[in-house]
């Protein structure tokens, strides 16, 4: 019942003008929400969904790619960097920490009883031994080198940029997220947060959120929708202010600079959806441009291109003249999800030095 | 350390020109005193009681945050505190909450930790403690206390004018481009860039004039290592501000350009660069967060000394380790910016030189309990801060190591772990510190002593409440909460509350401070010239509770 009722909300959504305006609390300066076709001036990209079946968009899965009510440690990690960072913090990071912070509690505790003015009425005059000062200089050296190794190591994973399988472009915007996918006919998502049902400025029609779409102020309109075990390309870029570009679940966080690209990549092992949220100062709504990434199996990610009227590179771009403005390189890839369609070269600061 | 001569210790003996003691002593009236002053002490008072005042604002916009953060959802800022009117739109509350960040971070950094530290008790003290009868440029003293006051005013007016989304500027106090140029329309930014210009050509001039006086007006004997450890690291904390402020100078001004006058510095568009702004602003933002602590770690060092009635152990380690965590602190910046984009190779840097301030940073906690080992230990109220600022610090000295990790800061950055850690390291420890000092010597500046039960009811009181506040918020970080938003999805309520109530024990706490500071200054016990006995060894305590108007007629010598 659910999903019908979901079908439904997404039908008013595609079809209310009004809809188009899906801000969280006022109308005004709204982003064009909905689903918008990068290159669609004559609507013909309408007729293009109307062919294709709608997607179905799976509901969260409740603790996992979100925040745990109560939480103490980070989140359940779906990546392999992010597993291997999470592992770095909690099994080595953490547990110096608090050997060290314990260490100096015991320390402290200790000379307060032990040399209290009531059992040690005559302090010492002691105030210098040069082997104990060697030790405490040299040995939180070592500690530090016994850091700084895998943390050299985990950087290096997270800069190695495999060979992208997909590159989408994350735009920021005050106070919303565009997504382009230029290997897919130039299709283009326009992610806005989704109100509460009991929001003063929801209008009739207006699409509001359910538990299907994910907590509150972190459910969107329409998701980053990524294939899972495919390397995804972000390069991420802005219209206006700093944002960033962030989801914890990836272990993934990168500003978005107006007038720069930068880069980063994930590769997702298990289906779910998951949730970040702008995390650089954008101005009044900042806490209200959630981020939401679907990971879909790789023909999901297909039927899903094709609900918004793309195309996958290389198939016959059907219906859609939205694909005119893909570069005709991609036509030339194969048209398996499993191929490797040229990524754009894209002048890089990330990438410069690697 | 030192034996003083006996005619130092009195300037009042008799068989000196009767005249001339009587005119040295004799106190200007009301205006000429406080408005026109050219005393260091009455200096130092001033700044402490413009610290008092600062902080009392910038913690009660702590309380309107926690009070909104209590809860998921907004309650306070549609209409229930007193600057958002009831008929504002969603934006303006949520500019309003940007309005708050702001305005906290930059009261509490420029208009309270800097002048309780450097203003009040480094004017009061660093003359008293190197022998000297006043600081070096004492006029330049009173300009250096008086551009704080008009900078104070226009950083509180621009929260009444209108900065983009709505009345005041919400740039956060980093004021990062293009957020305060293009997306800050309106004056008030320009009231806060010409605040930050006025607090930092203050904190310019004081620098000078400390860094004259400790080179130049040391008695005779005191050389650079015979100072005490809080002279140390005033010095050191003076040639931070020195090279420090002239690059946020810059950067700001290029802000205002950038605003006003059509250039385009951070702006891609015009050939700038976003990010070199936040390169220049954190070359000035690291070194002041050293700033901010370097005094708090002197006080601490002659606080443990007295209380544990020893001389503080590794003198020279302890003295050297300030001017490390000083030079090194200005190679370290780009840590706050992990996340921009930079290349892999910047990033190992950073990551390894951040790590090597914790080298010194270690030696320094563990000289301190270390001078504590096989002492006579008394636990006054000031001990206890200082023991409270040691442990705590090392709290956020660790979780400062975790986030020195470019790989590991990827999922840190911008979450409340970054505000857990910050507050360990200045609100737990800079503020930790402040009132050790503020304990330790107000029998000194003030002559009457405080409740020594009060000051211990406070101090417990605050140690559970910051912690309250604070700890969770490393929990609320690694679940992924961002900093800077006025409202959050349900799973962060706990941690939130618990928060919340931690920030109402440290508001009782504070009450108590306040209730200890008036009760005392009027019905306080007179406090003798040197209160704390045998382990208080520095100058300061050769002198009368407060010392004479001027001190050290005749200087004393150091052997």
């Amino acid at each position: 019942m659910k999903l019908i009722g979901w079908a439904i909300a997404l039908a008013a959504v595609l079809a209310t003008p009004a809809a188009a305006q899906t801000t969280v609390a006022t109308n005004e300066a709204a982003a064009p929400a909905g689903n918008a076709m990068a290159a669609d001036p004559q609507g013909t990209g309408g007729a293009a969904q109307a062919e294709a079946p709608p997607f179905q968009y799976q509901a969260p899965t409740a603790g996992v790619g979100e925040p745990v009510a109560g939480g103490l440690g980070t989140q359940e990690q779906v990546t392999e960097v992010g597993r291997d960072a999470a592992a770095f913090h909690d099994f080595w990071l953490l547990l110096i920490c608090a050997l060290i912070s314990v260490f100096v509690l015991g320390l402290l505790l200790y000379a307060m009883i032990r040399f209290r003015r009531g059992a040690n009425p005559t302090p010492s005059r002691t105030s210098h031994n040069t082997a104990i000062e060697v030790v405490w200089t040299v040995i939180p050296v070592l500690i530090l080198v016994a850091i700084a190794i895998p943390s050299i190591r985990l950087m290096r994973a997270q800069y190695s940029f495999p060979h992208a399988d997909l590159t989408v472009k994350v735009i920021g915007n005050q106070w919303y997220w565009t997504y382009q996918y230029p290997d897919n006919g130039g299709l283009e998502i326009v992610s806005n947060i989704l109100r509460e049902p009991n929001d003063p400025t929801l209008k009739p029609g207006d699409r509001f959120r359910t538990d299907a779409d994910g907590p509150p102020l972190l459910a969107v309109d329409e998701r980053l929708v990524i294939p899972v075990g495919k390397v995804v390309k972000f390069i991420v870029t802005s219209n206006d202010v700093i944002h960033a570009f962030a989801i914890p679940a990836f272990w993934t966080k990168i500003d978005a600079n107006p007038g720069q690209l930068n880069e980063t990549w994930v590769k997702v092992d298990r289906p779910g959806v998951y949730f970040g949220q702008c995390s650089e100062l954008c101005g009044a709504r900042h806490g209200y441009m959630p981020i939401a990434v679907e990971a879909v199996a790789p023909e999901k990610f297909a039927a899903w291109v094709a609900s918004k009227g793309g195309t996958m590179p290389g198939a016959t771009p059907a219906a859609a003249p939205a694909g005119a403005q893909l570069p005709p390189a991609n036509a030339e890839a194969p048209a398996s999800a499993e191929s490797n369609p040229p990524t754009p070269s894209v002048a890089d600061r990330a990438t410069a030095n690697d | 350390m030192s034996t003083i001569p006996a005619d130092a210790l009195h300037l009042e003996k008799p068989g000196k020109a009767h005249s001339a003691e009587h005119h040295d002593d004799h106190k200007p009236g009301f205006f000429v005193r406080w408005f026109m002053s050219t005393n260091h002490k009455d200096i130092g008072t001033l700044y402490l009681i413009f610290a008092i005042v600062a902080g009392i604002i910038g913690g009660s916009l702590s309380g309107i945050m926690r009070w909104e953060l209590m809860e998921p959802g907004i309650q306070v800022l549609n209409g229930a505190w007193p600057f958002g009117p009831g008929t504002a739109s969603f934006d303006e509350w949520a500019h309003h909450w940007n309005v708050l960040i702001t305005a906290h971070g930059l009261i509490m950094v420029f208009f309270m930790v800097m002048p309780a530290m450097i203003g009040g008790f480094g004017n009061w003290f660093v003359p008293l403690m190197i022998g000297a009868p006043d600081m070096a440029f004492p006029r330049m003293n009173n300009i250096s206390f008086w551009l704080l006051v008009p900078a104070f005013i226009l950083l509180l007016g621009s929260t009444f004018v209108p900065g983009g989304s709505g009345l005041g500027s919400g740039t956060g106090w980093t004021v990062y481009a293009p957020l305060s140029t293009s997306g800050s329309a309106g004056p008030s930014t320009d009231m806060v860039i010409f605040a930050l210009h006025l607090a930092g050509a203050s904190s310019i001039l004081g620098a000078i004039n400390f860094i004259t006086t400790i080179f130049n007006m040391r008695a005779p004997g005191m050389t650079l290592h015979k100072m005490p450890l809080f002279v140390w690291s005033v010095l050191v904390t003076a040639f931070l501000l020195l090279l420090a402020l002239p690059v946020l100078a810059g950067a700001i001004t290029m802000l205002l350009t950038d605003r006003n006058f059509g250039t385009t510095f951070f702006d891609a568009s015009g050939g700038g660069d976003p990010v070199l702004y936040q390169h220049l602003f954190w070359f000035f933002g690291h070194p002041e967060v050293y700033i901010m602590i370097l005094p708090g770690f002197g006080m601490i060092s002659q606080i443990v000394s007295t209380f544990s009635r020893k001389p503080v152990f590794g003198y020279l380690g302890m003295a050297y380790a300030m001017v490390a965590i000083g030079v090194v602190g200005f190679v370290v910046w780009a840590h706050h910016m992990f996340t921009t984009g930079m290349s892999l190779d910047t990033k190992m840097y950073f990551t390894a030189a951040t790590m090597i301030i914790a080298v010194p940073t270690g030696v320094k906690i563990f000289s301190w309990i270390a001078t504590m080992w096989g002492g006579s230990l008394t636990f006054e109220t000031p001990m206890l801060w200082a023991i409270g600022f040691i442990f705590l610090f090392t709290v956020g000295g660790v979780t400062g190591v975790v986030l020195a990790n470019g790989g590991i800061d990827t999922y840190m950055h911008d979450t409340y772990y970054v505000v857990a850690h910050f507050h360990y390291v200045l609100s737990l420890g800079a503020v930790f510190s402040i009132f050790a000092g503020f304990y330790y010597w107000f029998g000194k500046m003030s002559g009457r002593m405080y409740n020594e039960f009060l000051g211990k009811v406070h101090f417990f009181l605050m140690f559970i409440g910051v912690n309250m506040v604070f700890f969770p918020m490393h929990f609320l970080g690694l679940d992924g909460m961002p900093r800077r938003i006025p409202d959050y999805t349900p799973a962060f309520s706990e941690w939130n509350y618990v928060a919340t109530v931690g920030f109402m024990v440290t508001a009782a706490g504070m009450a108590v401070f306040f209730v200890n500071v008036f009760y005392s200054l009027f019905a306080g016990p007179k406090a003798p010239g040197n209160y704390w006995g045998e382990g208080a060894t520095t100058l300061e305590w050769t002198l009368s509770s407060p010392p004479p108007f001027h001190q050290f007629s005749t200087l004393p010598k150091i052997d």
